[in-house]
């Protein structure tokens, strides 16, 4: 019977042996999880300071070029050839992200998100011309993802020619502050689809935008910001300026085929749109946006954003300065 | 093969065959997605969901008339939708296996004895089908407990945000149902009574069950015992329905899960046309019960007038959602039209509208992506009893041939100009206007220019483009947003010049030589202001203007029931 009570010695040390482990491993964990310091409690992980340059070297005289006609198929086969064609930027095997601005769920002729002809031909420049390994599409749209790409046309124009879509999940956001950057701290990026290319592309349209005066390729880059990026309105001119140091595309391509004048940037009906019949290719942004925004009867000085994007070194509003290269292609669609 | 065993697969199979369709009610052509499935076949085939809106419509919509072959089925050969289709049920007794596996034969035939309790389902189903059926009330509250709505709204708001929102793959975004908690206590409550009693929910509370255990009398082959019986009692150890199969079999009860035929020893259970007195075919109801039931439903409708009126008082619903009292009388809260809808802006309503329209939808557009999209009517064409119709793009928008009716208005938004920021704040925004999607845009602004009220600036000289101040106190490019301006006063006349840039002691300012006669003085800073205002002739209260405003909480564009097309 007492021996029934009295623990043994070899189970007296046993157990000795695992509580001395487990209060030990307690022990540790907490001197190694143990801050003293507040301040740090709260500061996260360095968040990642911007993309790479995906620009290429410039060649006088082919940075930007503008096509007249009604066929965007032609037109920017066109605009591309002229800027040195499509394997001056893409090289064989490497892969490419389009970012057209797909914002609403609408159908293309509504011409409030970029063409799926311009995507179609693009994609197959750099697949055939270029030999690109792979083409992908991305945005952040304003409506349901899934829907901007199937109602605008753009799913269906990837899946004939070879491109795949991106869709924003919520895991391909980054935390990003650009440096020299007000807004874009610390501010959810639609990183992951970018980091993984070698080449991007800005495929935009030209559009009236009441707050910001036209809505055309740097203000494109708004569709790379996740979080309430409703909130950077209130200073618009400033977000589109740091959009434009946050991306440094290869080529942008900008679509005047239909301009749209008033309503913009979601349009409606047929009478938001103007026939202006010019596609401009550039690899400066600002000189793009420049001459588009003549497509809309305004000025650059009249765009607060273009002015100070120019401040910055960021390209020049003097598109004449740059000796687009013109070009038309005769006949209607 | 054992008919246990195929009833297993049967309701393996219709139970994974219920949750693909609920994963594929997803908007899209592929093959995973909408397609082309017959995701709603189950609330079709569904004789409650049938049965609730012919009394409340006296009319039966096209799709249910697919329940007419489970009615015809249950009056030939029973109970078979419990025992071999009802994912619903399939689920519970998965459950009740888990729960109760290592219990003896003797406490399970305990479990599995029949309870006078059984009966609570046919007085819920009564007083359902009361209010349904009361003039002045009809009421679909069925949706509330009939199995299959509400597994297909368990499935459809909790269950499948819960797998899909880490890895999102059926949605990029995140799908979030704000009464979603509340549809996860429901669930894991009737969960959890498996572990009380097997099965307890199909026992004691499925309204569908009930109605299978009227509709059932009459049915050809029953459950029955032959005289080989000794009497062991081991018939009821797995017995579904607790239809105790060792005495005088409850027709009613039983779901044909046929466990007595296989646990019998001795042969002495038949499934055959027994005559009617070898079994009770009626539920054991009392008149009282009936009457307290039916006395129930009747004082329903009085209870529910004290707290949701039958007009729709503010309720924001899907467009093509028929007026409110036509609306109730259809409503089975089965969640498809939240689950499909590509914004995730249905919400399941929690009881703030009135305890009859909890789970119902309804439009809560700060959440989701973006207020309901203008290109889509997926809605209509979910809805399983058309209380939100079918109606076609032209419809919505007021196109083609519906051009003189003009588009379908959800509601009409209004400014909060408390806290809308340009007007309560002087701060440019207008992200609503830029998302109007209707053209011309609903919301239209006027220009104004605002004083900056700490920016009376004292000019020290002008030179040019530039304004030179008497004191060096401005924060660099404060007023170099592009939205800022100089209001320079030069005798009678006010010239208003954007400012360009400044820096602690000057200004610049666009535009050259055009103050060159102005004396110096002071200058006021002015912001430009696009304060935006609503059309209600163009508005359609789709709600996208809500969802983007940067205002935090309700927003300060908010959409209101006023002048919703449905109540016309």
């Amino acid at each position: 019977m007492e021996n029934k009570d009295k623990i043994s010695r070899r189970d007296f040390l046993a157990r000795i042996a695992k509580a001395g482990i487990s209060a030990a491993a307690v022990c540790s964990t907490a001197k190694l999880l143990y801050e003293s310091d507040v301040q740090k409690m709260f500061s996260a992980t360095p968040p990642l300071t911007g993309f790479r340059d995906y620009s290429v070297p410039a060649v006088a005289g082919k940075t930007i070029s503008i096509v007249s006609g009604a066929d965007r198929t032609q037109t920017v086969r066109k605009a591309v050839e002229l800027l040195g064609g499509i394997d001056r930027f893409v090289k064989p095997g490497e892969t490419v992200l389009l970012k057209p601005n797909i914002g609403f769920a609408r159908p293309a002729r509504i011409g409030a998100t970029s063409h799926p002809d311009i995507i179609a031909e693009i994609t197959k420049l750099c697949y055939e011309q270029a030999k690109a390994r792979k083409i992908y599409i991305t945005d952040n749209p304003i409506n349901d993802p899934a829907s901007c790409f199937e109602l605008s046309g753009i799913a269906a124009a990837a899946a004939k020619s070879g491109a795949e879509i991106i869709l924003p999940r919520t895991n391909l956001f980054r935390s990003v502050s650009l440096k020299g950057a007000k807004l874009i701290q610390n501010w959810p990026v639609l990183y992951e689809p970018l980091a993984k290319v070698d080449k991007v592309i800005g495929i935009a349209a030209v559009k009236d935008h009441a707050r910001s005066g036209a809505s055309m390729t740097m203000k494109n880059w708004y569709g790379l910001l996740g979080g309430a990026r409703n909130n950077f309105h209130q200073d618009i001119n400033t977000i589109i300026v740091e959009l434009t140091m946050l991306v440094k595309p290869s080529f942008v391509i900008l679509d005047g085929t239909e301009t749209m004048v008033s309503n913009g940037p979601t349009g409606g009906s047929a009478s938001d749109l103007k026939r202006t019949d010019t596609m401009i290719a550039g690899c400066d942004q600002i000189a793009v946006d420049a001459f588009g925004a003549t497509l809309l009867d305004l000025t650059p000085a009249s765009l607060p954003y273009l002015q100070r994007a120019e401040q910055l070194n960021l390209g020049t509003t003097d598109y004449q300065s740059l000796k687009p290269v013109y070009a038309k292609i005769e006949g209607a669609i | 093969m054992k008919i246990t065993t195929a009833r297993r697969i049967s309701q393996i199979f219709f139970f994974t065959l219920f949750i693909w369709l609920c994963v594929v009610t997803t908007l899209g052509a592929k093959f995973t997605q909408l397609s082309g499935w017959l995701v709603n076949i189950f609330l079709h085939l569904d004789p409650l969901a049938a049965l609730a809106t012919v009394f409340s419509t006296h009319r039966l919509y096209a799709p249910l008339v697919w329940s007419v072959l489970i009615i015809v089925l249950t009056i030939v050969i029973g109970r078979f939708f419990c025992g071999f289709i009802c994912p619903f049920g399939a689920l519970h007794q998965f459950i009740s296996y888990l729960a109760h596996k290592n219990k003896t034969t003797k406490q399970l035939v305990e479990l599995h004895k029949y309870r006078k309790g059984q009966n609570i389902k046919y007085y819920i189903l009564i007083a359902f089908l009361v209010i349904a059926a009361l003039p002045g009330l009809q009421n679909i509250q069925t949706g509330l407990l009939d199995p299959i709505p509400l597994f297909t709204r368990t499935v459809n708001i909790l269950l499948l945000p819960i797998i899909d929102n880490p890895v999102n793959v059926l949605s990029a975004t995140d799908r979030l149902y704000k009464t979603a908690p509340l549809v996860l206590s429901v669930f894991l409550i009737f969960i959890l009574l498996n572990f009380v009693l097997p099965r307890f929910f199909c026992q004691f509370i499925c309204p569908l069950g009930a109605l299978f255990g009227i509709l059932n009398r009459t049915s050809i082959w029953r459950i029955n015992r032959n005289s080989k019986c000794t009497d062991c009692k081991l018939c009821n150890k797995n017995c579904q329905g607790s239809c105790q199969p060792s005495e005088t079999v409850k027709l009613s009860e039983c779901l044909l899960c046929f466990n007595c035929l296989d646990d019998c020893k001795f042969d002495a259970i038949d499934f055959n046309t027994a005559s009617s007195n070898a079994v009770q075919s009626e539920p054991d109801l009392s008149r009282r019960g009936v009457l307290a039931a039916a006395f129930t439903g009747l004082l329903a409708m009085p209870a529910f007038k004290l707290i949701a009126s039958p007009n729709s008082d503010g309720i924001i619903r899907p467009p093509g959602a028929l007026n409110e009292k036509e609306f109730a009388k259809r409503c089975i809260k089965c969640g498809q039209c939240m689950r499909l809808c590509p914004t995730n802006v249905i919400q399941p309503s929690g009881i703030e509208n009135g305890l009859t329209n909890l789970w119902t939808p309804t439009m809560n557009n700060r959440t989701g992506s973006s207020g309901c999209q203008l290109d889509c009517v997926a809605c209509g064409y979910i809805c399983p009893t058309a209380a939100i119709r079918p109606m076609t793009l032209a419809e919505k928008l007021g196109k083609g041939n519906f051009a003189d009716k003009g588009p379908v208005k959800i509601g009409t938004a209004c400014f909060d100009r408390a806290k809308c920021l340009p007007w309560a704040f002087n701060i440019p925004c207008i992200v609503c206007q830029e998302n109007c999607p209707v053209s011309p845009k609903a919301i239209y602004t006027r220009l104004v220019y605002a004083n900056v009220i700490d920016a009376t600036i004292k000019v020290k000289s002008i030179n040019r483009d530039t304004i030179y101040l008497d004191d060096g106190t401005l924060s660099p490019n404060r007023f170099a947003t592009g939205d800022y301006y100089c209001l320079i006063t030069s005798g009678l006349q006010n010239i208003r010049r954007k400012i360009v840039s400044n820096s602690s002691d000057a200004i610049t300012i666009s535009g050259e030589n055009i103050i060159d006669a102005v004396r110096p003085g002071s200058v006021q800073i002015q912001i430009e202001l696009q304060q935006p205002y609503v059309d209600p002739q163009k508005c359609i209260g789709c709600g996208i203007c809500q969802h983007e405003c940067p205002v935090s909480g309700s927003g300060a564009v908010i959409v209101t029931a006023l002048g919703q097309t449905r109540e016309k």
